[in-house]
Protein backbone atom coordinates (compact mmCIF):
# COMPACT_ATOMS: atom_id res chain seq x y z
CA UNK A 1 0.00 0.00 0.00
CA UNK A 2 2.91 2.53 0.03
CA UNK A 3 3.24 4.43 -2.68
CA UNK A 4 6.76 3.87 -3.75
CA UNK A 5 5.83 -0.06 -4.28
CA UNK A 6 2.71 0.85 -5.76
CA UNK A 7 5.05 3.06 -8.09
CA UNK A 8 7.42 0.64 -8.91
CA UNK A 9 4.10 -1.52 -10.17
CA UNK A 10 3.19 0.76 -12.35
CA UNK A 11 6.72 1.40 -13.95
CA UNK A 12 7.21 -2.64 -14.07
CA UNK A 13 3.84 -2.86 -16.24
CA UNK A 14 5.50 -0.83 -19.10
CA UNK A 15 8.06 -2.65 -21.57
CA UNK A 16 9.88 0.59 -21.75
CA UNK A 17 10.67 -0.08 -18.52
CA UNK A 18 12.32 -2.86 -18.98
CA UNK A 19 15.40 -1.00 -20.53
CA UNK A 20 15.37 1.07 -17.75
CA UNK A 21 15.80 -1.29 -15.13
CA UNK A 22 18.49 -3.75 -17.46
CA UNK A 23 20.63 -0.54 -18.27
CA UNK A 24 20.71 -0.20 -14.58
CA UNK A 25 21.58 -3.77 -13.65
CA UNK A 26 25.09 -3.20 -14.03
CA UNK A 27 27.62 -2.03 -11.61
CA UNK A 28 29.54 -0.46 -13.94
CA UNK A 29 26.27 1.39 -15.92
CA UNK A 30 25.52 2.97 -12.07
CA UNK A 31 28.99 4.03 -11.92
CA UNK A 32 29.21 6.00 -15.29
CA UNK A 33 25.48 8.14 -14.51
CA UNK A 34 27.33 8.79 -11.29
CA UNK A 35 30.22 10.18 -12.79
CA UNK A 36 27.98 11.79 -15.58
CA UNK A 37 26.05 13.27 -12.63
CA UNK A 38 29.16 15.30 -11.66
CA UNK A 39 30.70 15.97 -15.22
CA UNK A 40 30.06 15.20 -18.99
CA UNK A 41 32.55 12.88 -20.20
CA UNK A 42 33.75 11.29 -23.55
CA UNK A 43 34.01 7.80 -23.74
CA UNK A 44 37.45 7.20 -23.92
CA UNK A 45 37.74 9.19 -20.63
CA UNK A 46 35.14 6.74 -18.85
CA UNK A 47 37.04 3.74 -20.14
CA UNK A 48 39.98 4.43 -18.03
CA UNK A 49 38.05 5.43 -15.19
CA UNK A 50 36.70 2.18 -15.42
CA UNK A 51 39.55 0.45 -16.52
CA UNK A 52 37.38 -0.85 -19.85
CA UNK A 53 38.28 -1.08 -23.53
CA UNK A 54 36.70 1.42 -25.18
CA UNK A 55 34.54 -1.11 -27.09
CA UNK A 56 33.89 -2.60 -23.49
CA UNK A 57 32.75 1.16 -22.65
CA UNK A 58 30.69 1.86 -26.21
CA UNK A 59 28.66 -1.04 -24.84
CA UNK A 60 27.72 0.25 -21.80
CA UNK A 61 27.09 3.50 -22.88
CA UNK A 62 24.85 2.14 -26.07
CA UNK A 63 22.82 0.22 -23.09
CA UNK A 64 22.36 3.67 -21.42
CA UNK A 65 21.70 5.78 -24.50
CA UNK A 66 18.87 3.24 -25.51
CA UNK A 67 17.14 3.42 -22.08
CA UNK A 68 17.38 7.02 -22.46
CA UNK A 69 19.80 7.31 -19.55
CA UNK A 70 22.21 9.15 -21.15
CA UNK A 71 22.93 11.14 -24.50
CA UNK A 72 26.16 11.29 -26.83
CA UNK A 73 27.26 13.46 -29.37
CA UNK A 74 29.97 13.57 -31.20
CA UNK A 75 32.13 16.63 -31.97
CA UNK A 76 35.35 16.10 -34.10
CA UNK A 77 36.96 13.00 -33.22
CA UNK A 78 35.53 12.84 -29.65
CA UNK A 79 32.24 11.38 -28.35
CA UNK A 80 30.93 13.11 -25.60
CA UNK A 81 28.03 11.74 -23.16
CA UNK A 82 26.29 13.35 -20.87
CA UNK A 83 22.91 12.82 -18.54
CA UNK A 84 19.78 12.52 -20.49
CA UNK A 85 16.55 13.73 -19.37
CA UNK A 86 15.86 10.88 -17.38
CA UNK A 87 18.94 11.04 -15.21
CA UNK A 88 18.47 14.71 -14.47
CA UNK A 89 17.30 15.45 -11.46
CA UNK A 90 15.53 11.98 -10.35
CA UNK A 91 14.44 13.53 -6.69
CA UNK A 92 12.35 16.22 -8.72
CA UNK A 93 10.91 13.71 -11.28
CA UNK A 94 10.48 11.71 -8.51
CA UNK A 95 8.77 13.70 -6.60
CA UNK A 96 6.48 15.03 -9.75
CA UNK A 97 5.57 11.98 -10.35
CA UNK A 98 4.06 11.34 -7.28
CA UNK A 99 1.66 14.67 -7.35
CA UNK A 100 0.53 13.09 -10.24
CA UNK A 101 -0.26 9.82 -8.78
CA UNK A 102 -1.87 11.74 -5.94
CA UNK A 103 -3.75 14.34 -8.14
CA UNK A 104 -5.23 11.14 -9.85
CA UNK A 105 -6.09 9.43 -6.74
CA UNK A 106 -7.34 12.93 -4.88
CA UNK A 107 -9.45 13.75 -8.14
CA UNK A 108 -11.19 10.08 -7.65
CA UNK A 109 -11.58 10.52 -4.05
CA UNK A 110 -13.41 13.97 -4.86
CA UNK A 111 -16.02 12.39 -6.82
CA UNK A 112 -16.73 9.79 -4.19
CA UNK A 113 -16.90 12.70 -1.61
CA UNK A 114 -19.53 14.40 -3.37
CA UNK A 115 -21.33 11.65 -4.04
CA UNK A 116 -21.70 10.54 -0.10
CA UNK A 117 -22.67 14.51 0.54
CA UNK A 118 -25.44 14.24 -1.76
CA UNK A 119 -26.17 10.61 -0.38
CA UNK A 120 -26.26 12.65 3.44
CA UNK A 121 -28.47 15.61 1.81
CA UNK A 122 -31.17 13.08 0.26
CA UNK A 123 -31.68 10.85 3.07
CA UNK A 124 -30.24 11.38 6.04
CA UNK A 125 -31.94 8.17 7.71
CA UNK A 126 -30.37 5.94 5.73
CA UNK A 127 -26.82 6.01 7.91
CA UNK B 1 0.18 17.35 -24.28
CA UNK B 2 -0.75 20.41 -22.13
CA UNK B 3 -1.67 19.16 -18.59
CA UNK B 4 -3.85 21.32 -16.21
CA UNK B 5 -1.70 20.90 -13.28
CA UNK B 6 -3.60 21.80 -9.85
CA UNK B 7 -1.73 22.91 -6.77
CA UNK B 8 -4.35 21.44 -4.52
CA UNK B 9 -2.24 18.33 -4.48
CA UNK B 10 1.10 19.36 -2.53
CA UNK B 11 4.14 16.59 -1.79
CA UNK B 12 7.50 17.10 -0.63
CA UNK B 13 10.38 15.11 1.00
CA UNK B 14 9.63 16.82 4.18
CA UNK B 15 13.14 15.34 6.01
CA UNK B 16 15.51 12.46 4.91
CA UNK B 17 12.88 10.00 5.66
CA UNK B 18 9.54 11.64 5.20
CA UNK B 19 7.65 11.95 2.35
CA UNK B 20 4.16 14.46 3.20
CA UNK B 21 1.22 14.73 0.66
CA UNK B 22 -1.64 17.26 1.70
CA UNK B 23 -4.84 18.21 0.59
CA UNK B 24 -8.15 20.02 1.20
CA UNK B 25 -11.15 18.47 0.19
CA UNK B 26 -14.69 20.08 0.78
CA UNK B 27 -16.47 18.13 3.29
CA UNK B 28 -16.35 17.63 6.72
CA UNK B 29 -13.80 14.93 8.13
CA UNK B 30 -16.24 12.58 8.95
CA UNK B 31 -17.00 11.95 5.34
CA UNK B 32 -13.97 12.15 4.14
CA UNK B 33 -12.56 9.43 6.67
CA UNK B 34 -15.65 7.44 5.50
CA UNK B 35 -13.84 7.01 1.75
CA UNK B 36 -10.38 6.05 3.53
CA UNK B 37 -11.81 3.54 5.95
CA UNK B 38 -14.88 1.57 3.98
CA UNK B 39 -12.91 -1.10 1.74
CA UNK B 40 -15.62 -0.84 -0.94
CA UNK B 41 -15.71 2.72 -0.93
CA UNK B 42 -11.27 3.09 -0.98
CA UNK B 43 -10.86 0.85 -3.66
CA UNK B 44 -13.08 3.15 -6.03
CA UNK B 45 -10.26 5.63 -5.93
CA UNK B 46 -7.51 4.42 -4.57
CA UNK B 47 -5.88 3.18 -7.66
CA UNK B 48 -5.72 5.84 -10.46
CA UNK B 49 -7.74 4.07 -13.75
CA UNK B 50 -5.60 3.32 -16.52
CA UNK B 51 -2.46 2.65 -14.41
CA UNK B 52 -2.54 -0.38 -15.92
CA UNK B 53 -2.79 -2.16 -12.42
CA UNK B 54 -5.90 -4.28 -11.30
CA UNK B 55 -7.07 -3.72 -7.72
CA UNK B 56 -8.20 -7.81 -7.41
CA UNK B 57 -9.08 -8.08 -3.57
CA UNK B 58 -9.40 -5.09 -0.93
CA UNK B 59 -10.14 -6.00 2.65
CA UNK B 60 -9.78 -3.58 5.28
CA UNK B 61 -10.46 -3.63 8.88
CA UNK B 62 -9.49 -0.17 9.71
CA UNK B 63 -9.46 -0.10 13.82
CA UNK B 64 -6.68 0.14 16.26
CA UNK B 65 -4.99 -3.53 15.53
CA UNK B 66 -7.13 -4.38 12.40
CA UNK B 67 -5.44 -5.16 9.37
CA UNK B 68 -5.50 -5.02 5.85
CA UNK B 69 -4.62 -6.72 2.48
CA UNK B 70 -4.65 -5.21 -1.32
CA UNK B 71 -4.02 -7.62 -3.87
CA UNK B 72 -2.92 -6.64 -7.40
CA UNK B 73 -2.65 -8.19 -10.77
CA UNK B 74 0.54 -8.56 -11.29
CA UNK B 75 1.76 -10.13 -14.56
CA UNK B 76 0.75 -13.72 -14.73
CA UNK B 77 0.34 -13.48 -10.87
CA UNK B 78 -0.86 -11.32 -8.04
CA UNK B 79 1.28 -9.39 -5.31
CA UNK B 80 -0.15 -8.61 -2.11
CA UNK B 81 0.21 -5.50 -0.41
CA UNK B 82 -0.61 -6.10 3.38
CA UNK B 83 0.10 -4.50 6.99
CA UNK B 84 -1.64 -3.62 10.20
CA UNK B 85 -3.27 -0.54 11.67
CA UNK B 86 -1.32 0.56 14.41
CA UNK B 87 -3.66 3.43 15.27
CA UNK B 88 -7.41 4.79 14.39
CA UNK B 89 -9.06 7.61 15.45
CA UNK B 90 -12.27 8.00 13.80
CA UNK B 91 -12.59 10.87 11.69
CA UNK B 92 -9.47 12.60 12.73
CA UNK B 93 -6.37 9.60 12.11
CA UNK B 94 -5.11 6.48 10.48
CA UNK B 95 -2.04 4.96 10.67
CA UNK B 96 -0.63 1.76 9.25
CA UNK B 97 2.44 -0.17 8.70
CA UNK B 98 3.69 -1.50 5.32
CA UNK B 99 4.60 -4.57 5.41
CA UNK B 100 5.17 -5.98 2.15
CA UNK B 101 9.03 -6.43 1.06
CA UNK B 102 11.68 -8.38 3.82
CA UNK B 103 12.74 -5.43 5.20
CA UNK B 104 11.23 -2.98 7.94
CA UNK B 105 8.70 -0.99 5.81
CA UNK B 106 7.28 2.64 5.73
CA UNK B 107 4.90 3.55 8.25
CA UNK B 108 1.27 6.23 7.11
CA UNK B 109 -0.37 8.43 9.10
CA UNK B 110 -3.20 10.02 7.48
CA UNK B 111 -4.95 12.41 9.30
CA UNK B 112 -8.35 14.63 8.97
CA UNK B 113 -8.05 18.09 9.84
CA UNK B 114 -11.46 20.14 10.39
CA UNK B 115 -11.08 23.67 8.52
CA UNK B 116 -14.35 24.95 8.79
CA UNK B 117 -16.63 21.99 7.14
CA UNK B 118 -13.60 21.23 4.60
CA UNK B 119 -10.82 18.84 5.36
CA UNK B 120 -7.24 19.35 4.97
CA UNK B 121 -6.19 15.88 4.66
CA UNK B 122 -2.23 14.79 5.48
CA UNK B 123 -0.93 12.42 3.77
CA UNK B 124 2.17 10.97 5.88
CA UNK B 125 4.98 8.53 5.46
CA UNK B 126 8.32 7.94 7.13
CA UNK B 127 11.07 4.92 6.21
CA UNK B 128 12.68 3.49 8.64
CA UNK B 129 16.50 5.22 7.32
CA UNK B 130 17.50 7.91 4.75
CA UNK B 131 18.57 4.66 2.68
CA UNK B 132 15.51 3.39 2.48
CA UNK B 133 13.79 6.32 0.54
CA UNK B 134 16.75 6.87 -1.11
CA UNK B 135 16.52 3.20 -2.74
CA UNK B 136 13.04 3.54 -3.04
CA UNK B 137 13.49 6.99 -4.96
CA UNK B 138 16.84 5.61 -6.75
CA UNK B 139 14.76 2.54 -8.24
CA UNK B 140 11.72 4.23 -9.34
CA UNK B 141 13.79 7.27 -11.04
CA UNK B 142 14.54 5.04 -14.01
CA UNK B 143 11.16 4.84 -14.99
CA UNK B 144 9.60 8.14 -14.28
CA UNK B 145 9.19 9.94 -17.71
CA UNK B 146 6.94 6.67 -19.02
CA UNK B 147 5.36 7.18 -15.93
CA UNK B 148 4.68 10.86 -16.01
CA UNK B 149 3.44 10.32 -19.37
CA UNK B 150 0.75 7.49 -18.02
CA UNK B 151 -0.45 9.94 -15.81
CA UNK B 152 -0.85 12.24 -18.50
CA UNK B 153 -2.89 10.32 -19.75
CA UNK B 154 -5.51 8.74 -17.29
CA UNK B 155 -5.90 12.24 -15.42
CA UNK B 156 -8.48 13.13 -18.16
CA UNK B 157 -10.46 10.02 -17.60
CA UNK B 158 -10.66 10.48 -14.01
CA UNK B 159 -11.94 14.36 -14.12
CA UNK B 160 -15.06 15.70 -14.36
Amino acid sequence: MSQITLNHMVQLSTPALDLSFAALSDTTRRGVLEQLGRADASITSLADRFHMTLTGMKKHVAVLERAGLVVTEKIGRVRTCRLGRRGLDAEAAWIEAHRKLFEARFDALDKIILELKREEEDGPANE
Amino acid sequence: MALQTSDRTKVERKTDRELVVTRLFDAAPRIVFKAWSNAELFRKWWVPKGAGITLLNCEMDVRTGGKYKLEFAHGDGSMAFYGKYLDVTPNERIVWTNDEGDEEGAVTTVTFEDKGGKTLLTFHELYPSKQALDEAMEGSAAGLPTQLDQLDELLPTIGG
